[in-house]
């Protein structure tokens, strides 16, 4: 069991990133330990909260069972690279207008979760948007508004399309 | 961290066969949310892993000339889903192994990884069972090519040797021509659950003469493997749609399945739900093929 | 401010991932602990060899039950009591050679490493002598070969009864006397973030940093788990995710805290896994209720009994509070002369239970709620007629714990609301006599929720406000935000009596017992009444401090001062702005005195906040499923402080009512009291698409006892979800279910005995 360092290269919220891991360490370690970046939570380890959830490649991943060294040529994403300079994105901002928000533990995850579901730009029924967003628990909200905030997105995104 | 020793990566099949053969006591990781979570568990903690997962020609969904479907072993749960070809021809499946846990674990989980730790709850089996699916199989010398089946042995234990890697599910386009499947996963949530029961039919019916010309009846969960119910099967083929056919399967697939006592379920409880299902996905079916007036 | 819905002041750092947990704050260079836990259910350590886990490169140090300080600690998230007949159960040490659940504490390790001390955890040898596990409270109580505790031999942690008018007779008179036993699971908070602490030593004095929602209690415990005087230990509380009332315990505080001691105090990180949440913090209590009751053939209640068992698990804990909590509730809301009450609280071998949300009262108002159903059942009345003839209209006060009462009494606005929501005659009559294989059916439950602890136990808190050089305030307090919303609406309410501009006022989020006021924390629903009272008299204070200042400084203004939004006013005009008064505090040379405001508050009140649940389901009879077509919350919970938040509050437990009513449990082997579900895989907390869309309603009545007329909301929405769906399956299907969860198998087997399948 000596440490058997990899070298990663990939990019992480725009920026390339180089970094030696332990090939034993997951991306949870690695976007966390390495690279500080806190808003991926840690909360079951087993890929069943959602809380680690991050963009890979375009698709969400539960970055506590994905290994740091598949993160090589990659481009991934977390909550961290959504703002620009302080300015949220909307659907962050919808989080706070609709009430999405407790503990915010699990928020990340979801922000990360609705982030990608929103950026396909397709019509969702409350259902849809219920089933994309079931892989990350919350004990606080109930969910109700964390849908909310989602539809809200969506359906400005629709208004935004009519008119063009 | 995962408490691993050593970590290979192979790139082409080739490779991985002959990582697993040098390293008898690795382990195949593909999409790791198995494998990753054994080794947190202590059940594989200390091992060695051989990744496939940067196996191009193990990735994705080919319609073959002969109508045959090759899916890639790597191919993940919601590439499945969001494939054409599954789309146009095996929706069944599509729709099955998008009901595995929650977005992330699709996006990550692989269809081969599914088959490969031989869970009977796994999503994908009942549908690849009914749909007759044969597994092609690399070993470094010719492989070989298995009808689903004779694969699972017994609980997490499947027909694999050191060496073996399974490189794609084959759907023969005999066993879905012409064919509708649904899939029931009944299971204590809608979404982040493994199936308490579950249940895939296959069918083929004659719409002009409403007659069930060809059914198969899948379960997981309901016996040591993936259990496919020829006794129902036998009985139901050449039957007329209507209410008698979907009393009748209730009762025979009650009497074949042989589910287990846990803390899970109880016996009786998945022998309600069992032939219950089991009708349900069978009048879906046959909804689907146009067999019966909505 | 009070009543306006403005965003959370932590809002922005949540939804960006700036704000920091504790995980998040963790040297890099903490060492990491571990926990060995016994894979028996009872018995004792006969040996234990720790020479080859020593011995593994990586391995600081590694400790036993034999290396643990021998002072015997309570744990629950209790104001201490100066009387030792109140004080909590002190029964347990950091470590243990006595193993009383399976997976109790009996070793720790502390390594470089997280794989280090998983593997080191692995070649520690242990031996045991077992004893037969019990896990059933009502046969644990006629004692065990080996009591659990010693001072304990009937295993009975504590009993407790009243009695009020005279029930025996109150039976014999009544026309009709029904009898009925339900029973609540075992089920566990769930917060997402386990908990997690770090520990690290500071000039001589042991840090902690800790997700916890009483940071100065787990000050006071550390110091007597460790036997060290208080302030040598300090306590720091971050941004938490969740607690739920488990972190309202102290966890493994205490042993992270001698853990730092043995290695120099460098600092050592122990994070509980999801398995050691379920397992070895706190669950909420089972609990078995036997009721009877008899009525008049007009539907009043003559006499109602309860006799309740509640299932301890292996230590105190929160013990008999929780049990005699729902004592307390089978008193209050419904008028009756003669009500009798008895409660036993018994350890078993279980995992031991705690404080959860509501404190007991989910469990009674289960158990109570289904049987005002069933009783309405047996006498053929509307079980929301039979509801509205017993209730107590206004003003009531408890019979025994006074001056618990009523202060306000909006249940009757809550029922009409409710009812009106869900169409209830309409309902009622329309889904009388169903035949089919799916069937539809409506139910409702209510409930009462005392504000905060007194007179059963203190309450005290305590607030500071500085007054900055800018005109802008500091507010500190040792209250604490859990998610729950706290620090927002103790700003509003800054804000509303110091009548700035929320804005101008910068709550501190992190408590620090170093730094922040006394207070005992988030729990009981207390802090925005208790804690809500600190803030006002400290808000008065700086008011009244400012408008001194402001006088000093307009020596000759005979007019009457007063502060408004940055400007101190005379007679209404601006004479000076708050700005230049704080410069001047700060600054003059002649007579500066910066301004500070802190007071430390006792509470003795108490007020009843009320509310129901309305809801309509569909059963789907042969696959033993339940839908929810329609659910509403209506709470009387006083003024509302910020209406966004509390709906919030509610549409939170509202989803742990429903997981409560159809499908959380924490299921135990019955030979080993291993918990057989114990991961967020097993253990069906509801996801996104189990939940169906929540309705929220509220009846604002202002309370007289509330700082600003507010009750009661943090933990009720949660009670009244499980018994009204209960309730609306029985209309359904006239099957009477009398154990939560509702879940698949139970159902199956209820409709089977039924012969509805």
């Amino acid at each position: 069991m000596k440490k058997d360092l990899r070298l990663v290269q990939c990019t992480v919220n725009g920026k390339e990133v180089a970094e030696y891991v332990d090939v034993r360490e997951s991306l949870l370690d690695m976007l966390r330990n390495h690279l500080g970046l806190t808003s991926v939570k840690k909360g079951c380890e087993v890929g069943e909260c959602g809380a680690c959830t991050v963009i890979v490649d375009g698709e969400t991943i539960d970055s506590c069972i994905y290994m740091a060294v598949w993160a090589e040529g990659k481009n991934i994403r977390t909550l961290e690279g959504l703002e620009k300079d302080g300015e949220l994105t909307r659907i962050q901002e919808a989080f706070i207008e609709e009430g999405a928000i407790q503990c915010g533990f699990c928020t990340p995850g979801f922000v990360m979760s609705a982030t990608v579901l929103l950026e396909r730009g397709e019509k969702l029924t409350r259902e849809a948007i219920k089933k994309h967003m079931a892989g990350n628990l919350c004990r606080c909200t109930g969910y109700q508004n964390i849908v909310n905030a989602v539809e809200k997105v969506n359906n400005e995104q629709l208004e935004r399309q009519k008119e063009k | 961290m995962y408490d691993i020793e050593n970590y290979y990566n192979a790139e082409s099949i080739k490779e991985a066969v002959s990582l697993l053969k040098e390293h008898p006591d690795a382990r195949i990781i593909s999409g790791g949310s198995d494998v990753l979570i054994k080794i947190r568990e202590g059940k594989m903690a200390g091992t060695s892993l051989v990744s496939i997962r940067d196996i191009k020609e193990m990735q994705g969904v080919t319609l073959m000339d002969s109508g045959d479907i090759y899916i890639g072993a790597g191919t993940t749960f919601s590439h499945v889903t969001n494939d054409p070809v599954i789309q146009k021809h095996i929706p069944v499946l599509g729709e099955a192994v998008d009901q595995v846990g929650g977005p992330q674990v699709r996006n990550i989980g692989t269809i081969g990884g599914n088959v490969c730790n031989g869970a009977v709850s796994a999503d994908s089996a009942p549908s690849l069972f009914s749909l007759n699916a044969m597994l092609r199989i690399a070993d470094g010398e010719g492989g070989r090519t298995v009808p689903i089946d004779m694969f699972y042995l017994g609980p997490g234990k499947v027909d694999l040797h050191c060496g073996d890697v399974l490189t794609h599910i084959i759907i023969p386009g005999k066993e879905y021509q012409g064919y509708h499947g649904h899939y029931i996963k009944y299971s204590m949530r809608n979404a982040m659950d493994i199936a308490t029961l579950s249940c895939s039919v296959v069918s083929k019916v004659n719409a002009e003469t409403n007659i069930l010309d060809d059914v198969r009846i899948t379960f997981g969960v309901a016996a040591p493997v993936p259990y496919r119910c020829k006794k129902t099967e036998a009985a139901l083929k050449g039957m007329e749609i209507g209410e008698a056919l979907y009393e009748k399967i209730k009762t025979l697939v009650r009497e074949e399945i042989n589910p287990r006592d846990s803390w899970r379920a109880s016996k009786e409880f998945r022998l309600q739900i069992g032939g219950e299902i089991a009708a349900r996905a069978l009048r879906e079916t046959v909804k689907l093929a146009g067999g019966e007036p909505s | 401010m009070i009543g306006k819905s403005i965003p959370r002041v932590d809002a922005y750092e949540k939804v960006t991932g700036r704000a920091k947990f504790t995980d998040d704050l963790a040297p890099k260079n903490c060492l990491v602990a571990k926990v060995y836990h016994a894979t028996i259910g009872n018995g004792i350590v006969t040996s234990i060899d720790t020479s080859e886990a020593e011995a593994l490169p990586g391995v600081v140090r590694v400790i036993t039950f034999k290396d643990v300080p021998n002072h015997c600690y309570p744990t629950p998230g209790h104001p201490w009591s100066v009387e030792p007949a109140h004080q909590d159960i002190a029964d347990r040490n950091l470590l243990t050679g006595r193993v009383r659940y399976y997976g109790d504490d009996i070793a720790a390790v502390v390594a470089e490493d997280e794989v280090t001390a998983t593997r080191a955890l692995k070649l520690i040898k242990v031996e045991y002598e077992e004893y037969p596990v019990e896990i059933n409270p009502r046969k644990s109580m006629y004692g065990t070969p080996h009591p659990i505790h010693l001072d304990k031999k009937d295993n009975v942690l504590a009993r407790s009864n009243f009695f009020i008018g005279n029930v025996e007779q109150g039976l014999k008179d009544s026309d009709i006397v029904i009898k009925r036993s339900y029973k609540t699971p075992i089920v566990q908070h769930c917060h997402i973030e386990n908990p997690i602490s770090y520990a690290y030593m500071e000039k001589g004095r042991i840090v902690v940093v800790t997700s916890t929602q009483i940071p100065h209690i787990v000050r006071r415990v550390i110091g007597q788990a460790l036997g060290i005087p208080w302030g040598k230990v300090r306590v720091i509380k971050p941004y938490i995710g969740g607690g739920f009332g488990n972190k309202q315990d102290v966890l493994y505080e205490p042993l992270n805290a001698f853990l730092t001691t043995l290695v120099g105090g460098r600092p050592v990180k122990l994070d509980v896994t999801r398995e050691e949440t379920f397992c070895n913090t706190r669950t909420r209590h089972s609990i078995e209720y036997d009721l009877t009751a008899g009525v008049d053939k007009d539907g009043h209640l003559i006499a109602k009994d309860m006799f309740a068992i509640s299932n301890q698990g292996a230590y105190a804990s929160h013990g008999h509070a929780i049990a005699a909590n729902g004592l307390t509730a089978w008193r209050l809301q419904y008028a009756c002369p003669n009500i009798k009450g008895e409660a036993y609280t018994v350890y078993t071998n279980c995992p031991t239970a705690g404080a959860m949300r509501a404190y007991g009262i989910p469990q009674a108002a289960f158990a109570i709620e289904c049987f005002m159903d069933d009783i309405a059942n047996e006498i053929h009345m509307d079980p929301l007629e039979f509801r509205k003839q017993n209730l107590i209209q206004g003003y009531y006060q408890d019979a025994y714990l006074k001056p618990i009462a009523a202060n306000t009494n909006g249940i009757f606005e809550c029922l009409e609301k409710g009812a009106a929501h869900i169409h209830w005659e309409e309902k009622r009559k329309a889904y009388e006599n169903q035949t089919g294989d799916v069937r539809r059916g409506v139910g409702m439950s209510l409930f009462s929720y005392k504000t905060g602890v007194w007179p059963i136990s203190l309450e005290i808190a305590g607030a500071r406000l500085v007054l900055n050089q800018d005109g802008s305030m500091q507010l500190s307090l040792g209250a604490t935000e859990i998610g729950q919303g706290a620090d927002t609406v103790f700003s509003q309410m800054a804000a509303e009596t110091l009548h700035m501009d929320v804005e101008d006022i910068h709550i501190q989020t992190v408590q620090d017992t170093d730094i922040t006021p006394f207070d005992t924390g988030a729990y009981a629903s207390r802090q925005s009444f208790v804690t809500g009272t600190a803030v006002k008299k400290c808000a008065e204070l700086m008011l009244h401090k400012i408008l001194d200042y402001a006088a000093t400084l307009l020596e000759g203004e005979e007019r009457t001062l007063s502060l408004d939004h940055g400007w101190i006013l005379a007679d209404g005009q601006k004479v000076l702005s708050l700005e230049e008064l704080a410069m001047e505090s700060y600054y003059s040379l002649t007579n500066s005195s910066a301004i500070t405001a802190e007071v430390s508050t006792q509470v003795k009140k108490n007020t009843i906040a009320t509310g129901c649940c309305f809801v309509e389901v569909e059963v789907d009879l042969k696959l033993g499923k339940i839908k929810i077509l329609d659910i509403i919350n209506v709470h009387d919970s006083g003024k509302l402080l910020n209406p966004q938040l509390a709906r919030m509050q509610v549409e939170g437990g509202m989803s742990m009512g429903m997981g409560y009513g159809l499908s959380e449990q924490l299921l135990l082997d019955e030979k080993t009291g291993r918990p057989l579900n114990g991961t967020l895989l097993d253990y069906k907390l509801m996801t996104t698409m189990d939940t169906p869309d929540l309705d929220v309603d509220f009846v604002e009545l202002e309370d007289p006892m509330g700082p600003y007329g507010n009750k009661a909301l943090g933990e009720p929405p949660a009670i009244p979800a499980a018994p009204a769906i209960r309730n609306a399956v029985l209309h359904a299907t006239g099957v009477a279910f009398n154990e939560n969860p509702l879940t698949p198998q139970r159902l199956i087997s209820g409709f089977k005995e039924a012969g509805l399948i």
